[in-house]
């Protein structure tokens, strides 16, 4: 059965210094109208600094925003900060922004989950997200 | 008239469109009060008589990746491809005031903009550009004063006199709170910053442009067309408040003030609100602030086709696009233009994108025919009332914002306080969430996007990166900090630190703190420690 999104939390941040938040905080509006519920945590923090509070706020889903060209530099530590806490299997990590084609599979095969480049749709990651977490909770746990 | 005319048409912004305009929408326009000629209060035709008859707008393609030496390299291929004007993009750690080896630094050392940690990088960014004849552009906000610093040090070396530099320092620090967001400092403490650049400027290099007021990153940002003009406007207003504080004459300062704009698809909104400003500013300098020079009084600008309009899909649809903003910014009377890359929905612009904007300005320039006349939309019933309408609703937010100031200047304390509460970014966020909502429902056409989707796309040269640069630029750092005296360092910055603490202008502190190779990241650290170092409130 799908989860209600009143169900889901969801974290959302921007690594590094990069300052395009325009993306980032119109998602947070559309899962907040959604009925999620959002964090936020801003701009220029660290992998670490995500990790931790992912950790500390029990959040279902990681939403990062990359408009720097840094993704591939970043999201490597973002993944190594959620294996080090044991909730990199249980956080649904999703990336957005300015990402080339070709690093798109780079990023999934470092356990990003869902790559969101600019244009994409509010409406789309709403569904993903529901998806992914409904998957993820009628799994039994290990 | 048919139903479809009857249907209430907006434009991009929300202003009401009616299917047909005639003599009586501009029943309380008076031509010679309102309009007047080209070159003449207020300045709403264009700033100058003859406009492109005279002379075209610059074409000042903004560029900036990797080390100096590449970017150099970049600058000197556009000077050669019919550029006329240089203007540097900082990349991220620059522009915030980090030095490359930061933490928070790793993976953007030279990717978005040049890298420029101390002033020798400095030196080889104009490496062979004779700097007392091209035009350059420095885009930076809340470090502006270092960069400014760096920039009169490296003349000063080359034996330039500073009264004959022409060029712009960005040093809009409120902008930075709302749009483009490479903050450092607090509001107070960068306004301040930035209003030392301009009483610095006004007395030691008096043909430089010490700040250009922008709307463009509000826009990015996701502002309508109405509040980028009135939030510009307002913070223009409240940069002259500051300097007529620091007791400048107002005629003395507000000839080197200047603008930047983006420009949206909506061409006729476009037009209207480049037209509008120019009749706002010179009004406002005039009654409001009592100027006495025309040049004080009319408002010049540089444009840049949105980025954000920029679709993934289908990128040679983003020429058509640039084309048409390009062209709005020229109907609306631009002094300089950046048509933005057609490529730059996936990273920043590779050297044909770049060709191709270039080629769309000569095209407008040469082409088009558009150059012949000045100001050909002017006595348009639709356009003119269009200007009417955007100017009103502009005055609406900033006489808001005027009523959260006090005092005898009130738009300097008023947008202060508009920062800290958050009412400029969070209007701005609503805009950028309904604009997308329009999207996403289909009421708003993107051509490739929400419709006409074409099967498969076309695989683009991407700007191909050189992560070595990175590891490079930060060992040209440590080679930098290895050839100082640690005594001197030392000293220049203590002195800024005292400098500061005493609210004295800064600009002859950081001069020496360059000039004995402090890095950009060290004097930034000085000012972070007196001041504080601003947080993202993470507002949405």
């Amino acid at each position: 059965m799908a989860t209600q999104p009143s169900n889901i939390k969801i974290l959302l941040a921007k690594l590094g210094l990069d300052g395009h938040d325009r993306g980032i905080k119109v998602i947070a509006r559309a899962m907040r109208d959604a009925g999620m519920e959002v964090v936020y945590m801003g701009m220029r923090v660290t992998p670490d600094q995500v990790a931790q509070t992912a950790l500390q706020e029990d959040v279902d889903v990681v939403g990062i925003s990359i408009l720097s060209g840094a993704h591939m530099r970043l999201i490597p530590r973002l993944t190594k900060a959620l294996r080090e806490r044991g909730i990199a299997d249980d956080t649904i990590l999703m990336v957005g922004g300015t990402i080339p084609e070709d690093d798109v599979e780079p990023l999934e095969k470092m356990g990003v989950r869902g790559v969101f480049p600019v244009g994409s749709f509010t409406t789309s990651m709403t569904e993903f997200i529901i998806e992914n977490v409904s998957r993820g909770r009628s799994t039994p746990q290990a | 008239m048919d139903d479809k005319n009857k249907q209430t048409k907006r434009s991009l912004s929300g202003l009401e469109v009616k299917p047909v305009y005639t003599p009586d929408d501009l029943a309380n326009t008076d031509f010679a009060r309102d309009l007047s000629q080209p070159g003449e209060f207020p300045f709403t035709r264009g700033p100058y008589p003859n406009m492109y008859r005279g002379r075209l707008w610059t074409r000042r393609q903004i560029a900036g990746f990797g080390t100096a030496q590449a970017t150099n390299e970049r600058y000197r291929f556009l000077l050669d491809h019919g550029q006329n004007g240089i203007s540097t993009d900082f990349d991220h750690p620059t522009l915030t005031g980090y030095d490359s080896d930061h933490e928070l630094a790793e993976g953007e050392v030279g990717r978005l903009g040049v890298a420029i940690d101390s002033v020798r990088d400095m030196d080889d960014l104009f490496l062979d550009i004779p700097l007392d004849e091209v035009s350059v552009s420095l885009t930076i906000n809340h470090p502006a004063i270092v960069l400014m610093g760096m920039f009169l040090s490296v003349s000063e070396k080359r034996g330039v006199d500073w009264r004959k530099l022409r060029g712009t320092v960005q040093n809009d620090s409120l902008k930075e709170f709302h749009g483009q967001k490479t903050f450092a400092l607090g509001p107070g403490p960068s306004l301040k910053l930035t209003t030392d650049i301009v009483e610095f400027c006004t007395n030691h290099v008096p043909n430089w442009y010490t700040i250009s007021i922008s709307g463009y990153h509000i826009r990015e940002s996701g502002s309508d067309a109405v509040q980028e003009l009135a939030f510009t406007i307002a913070q223009g207003m409240a940069y002259v408040e500051s300097a007529l504080e620091r007791g400048l004459l107002v005629d003395s300062f507000a000839p080197r003030l200047s603008f930047f704009f983006g420009c949206h698809n909506d061409v006729f909104e476009e037009v209207a609100k480049y037209r509008a400003a120019r009749r706002m500013w010179a009004r406002i300098m005039k009654d409001r602030y009592k100027a006495g020079k025309p040049e004080s009084m009319r408002l010049r600008f540089h444009t840049q086709t949105l980025g954000s309009t920029l679709m993934r899909q289908d990128p040679q649809n983003n020429i058509a696009r640039g084309t048409l903003q390009a062209l709005a910014a020229v109907l609306g009377g631009t002094q300089s233009l950046h048509v933005s890359g057609f490529d730059e929905a996936f990273d920043i612009p590779s050297e044909e994108a770049m060709r191709m904007s270039l080629a769309t300005q000569l095209i407008l320039s040469h082409e088009s025919g558009v150059t012949n006349t000045v100001d050909p939309l002017a006595g348009s019933y639709f356009v003119e009332s269009m200007t009417n309408d955007i100017e009103d609703a502009a005055w609406e937010y900033i006489s808001k914002i005027e009523a959260l100031g006090s005092g005898e200047y009130p738009m300097k304390t008023g947008i202060l306080s508009a920062i800290d509460t958050g009412y400029i970014e969070l209007e701005i966020a609503r805009s950028a969430y309904e604009y997308q909502l329009r999207i996403e429902s289909g009421e708003q056409v993107v051509v490739g996007l929400n419709q006409y989707q074409s099967e498969g796309s076309q695989k683009l040269e991407l700007f191909q990166f050189d992560p070595e640069e990175e590891e490079w630029q930060k060992g040209r750092l440590a080679e930098t900090r290895g050839r100082r005296s640690p005594a001197d360092v030392k000293s220049a910055l203590s002195s800024l630190n005292q400098a500061a603490r005493d609210d004295k202008n800064l600009m002859p502190p950081v001069l020496e703190a360059v000039g004995v190779l402090a890095s950009e990241g060290e004097i930034l650290d000085t000012l972070r420690d007196v001041y504080g170092e601003y947080v993202d409130p993470g507002v949405f």
